[in-house]
C-alpha cells in the first residue's frame, strides 16, 4: 500500500507551497506505468490532508501513456506495461514516458 | 516527524539496535500512550484572520482563487535523502546492497551464508526491515555482527530517510559492506530508491516462473537476480529456464545466478560478485 506514502508526500508538497491558504485543487500527474493506483490515491488523500490546508480539495489526477524508446535502433513505440519487444528484436527498451509522479499545480483561495 | 528514529507520526516506524550492547528503544504513536519525546513540526502554520475592515467581510469582492504551478517530483524528498545516502556511502566506499523480494523467499538464510562466507574478510552491518518482530535481526546478529532492526508497523516497504537514520546509529566503517534487507513485498520497494548501489531480487523457484512479468517493476529495477532454494528443483515442477527467460524480457541487463543457501551450491559464485563489486566502487 505505497499509496499511502506517496499520498503522505503530495500533501506535505501542497501544505509547502499553499503557504497557509486553503487549497481549493490539486492536480497531480500519474503515469499509467507508475504502479500507482488514482482510486487508491483518492482514497489516501481524504485521509492524509484532513486537518491541513488541503482538507476537501479536489484531486485532480492526469494520466500520461506509456512510452518507450529502442535502446538499440531509436525508434519509439507505446508500451502497456513496463517492457517491450521491438520491431527490430530488441528486448532494450527505455521507457521515457509514463512512469510520472508529480504535483503539478495547486489551487488557493 | 521523530528525530530519534526517523518515523513519523502515524507510521508507527520503530528502530532497534541489536550490537551486543544493551541499547534499544522502542515507543509507540498515534495513541499516545508512550510517547517519551517531543516531536518538532515540520513547518509553520500561517494563520489567517479575518478583519471586520477586510475587503472580504464588507462585501466589495471576493479575491479569485490562484493557482500555483509546482511541477514537483512526488517522491523529490525521498530521491534527496537517498542521494544523501549515496555520498555516505561512496565517500566511505562502503558497497550498499538492498535485498528485495516477496515474503519467504529466504532473503535471511542467504543473508546468513553470505555473511559466514565474508566476515573474516571485509566488516559487515545489516539493517533489517519488517513490519514486526526482531526475529530476522536476532538471526543476523547470532552471525556475529551488528544488525538494527526497523519495524514499519503499517509501512510496506523501507524509505531513504530511515536508512538514513540507521547509519547513524551504525555508523558503518571505510570499506565495510551494507545490507539492507526490505520488507518482503514485491511492490512498493521498487519505487523507492535508497542510495544504494544496487537492488538485488529474490525469487525462489517455489514461487511462480511468471513472477518477474508479473511484478515487473521490481525485476526492472534490480540489477541482480538470485534464483534460491535451488536444491528444491528436483521435488517441484518449477522451469527454471522460464523464469530466466521471463526475467529477461522484463529486464535483458538483469544478472542472474543460481543458488541454494542451504547446500551452497552457486554461493561461491554471488559471493564473487560481490567482492568484485566491493573492489570496483562506481
Amino acid at each position: 500500500m505505497h499509496e499511502l506514502s506517496i499520498t503522505q508526500s503530495i500533501v506535505e508538497i501542497v501544505i509547502d507551497y499553499a503557504g497557509g491558504k486553503a487549497v481549493r485543487r490539486v492536480q497531480i500527474e500519474i503515469g499509467e506505468l507508475s504502479s500507482i493506483m488514482p482510486d487508491a490515491l483518492r482514497f489516501c488523500f481524504d485521509v492524509c490532508s484532513k486537518d491541513t490546508v488541503a482538507e476537501g480539495a479536489e484531486l485532480e489526477i492526469l494520466r500520461t501513456e506509456g512510452q518507450g524508446r529502442c535502446l538499440d535502433c531509436g525508434r519509439e513505440m507505446p508500451m502497456a506495461q513496463l517492457f517491450a519487444l521491438c520491431s527490430c528484436g530488441s528486448r532494450k527498451v527505455q521507457c521515457i514516458k509514463g512512469q510520472e509522479l508529480r504535483v503539478k499545480e495547486l489551487e488557493v483561495v | 516527524m521523530c528525530t530519534t528514529c526517523g518515523c513519523s507520526d502515524d507510521a508507527q516506524m520503530r528502530l532497534t539496535k541489536l550490537d551486543g550492547s544493551t541499547h534499544s528503544h522502542e515507543h509507540t504513536h498515534a495513541d499516545g500512550s508512550t510517547h517519551s519525546h517531543e516531536h518538532a513540526h515540520e513547518h509553520e502554520h500561517e494563520h489567517e484572520h479575518k478583519h471586520e475592515n477586510s475587503a472580504e467581510s464588507v462585501g466589495l469582492r471576493q479575491a479569485p482563487d490562484k493557482s500555483i504551478q509546482i511541477e514537483q517530483d512526488i517522491l523529490f524528498k525521498n530521491n534527496l535523502k537517498a542521494d544523501e545516502n549515496r555520498r555516505y556511502f561512496h565517500e566511505r566506499s562502503i558497497l550498499a546492497l538492498n535485498l528485495v523480494s516477496a515474503p519467504g523467499s529466504g532473503k535471511t538464510t542467504l543473508l546468513e551464508k553470505t555473511i559466514l562466507a565474508l566476515k573474516n574478510k571485509v566488516v559487515i552491518n545489516v539493517l533489517e526491515g519488517d513490519q514486526e518482530t526482531a526475529n530476522d535481526a536476532q538471526r543476523i546478529r547470532a552471525t556475529g555482527i551488528d544488525v538494527i532492526q526497523i519495524n514499519t508497523g503499517a509501512g510496506c516497504h523501507l524509505e531513504s530517510k530511515i536508512v538514513s537514520t540507521g547509519l547513524k546509529q551504525l555508523n558503518p566503517e571505510n570499506g565495510s559492506i551494507l545490507f539492507i534487507e526490505n520488507v518482503g513485498n514485491l511492490v512498493c520497494p521498487a519505487l523507492f530508491d535508497l542510495g544504494e548501489r544496487s537492488k538485488v531480487a529474490i525469487l525462489s523457484v517455489t514461487e511462480g516462473e511468471d513472477k518477474p512479468l508479473k511484478y515487473p517493476h521490481m525485476f526492472k529495477a534490480a540489477s541482480i537476480l538470485i534464483l534460491s532454494k535451488i536444491d528444491l528443483l528436483p521435488y517441484l515442477k518449477f522451469d527454471i529456464d522460464l523464469c530466466i527467460k521471463n526475467a529477461l524480457i522484463v529486464n535483458p541487463e538483469i544478472r542472474i545466478i543460481k543458488v541454494s543457501a542451504l547446500s551452497g551450491e552457486g554461493l561461491s559464485e554471488w559471493i564473487q560478485l560481490i567482492e568484485a563489486m566491493l573492489q570496483k566502487p562506481l
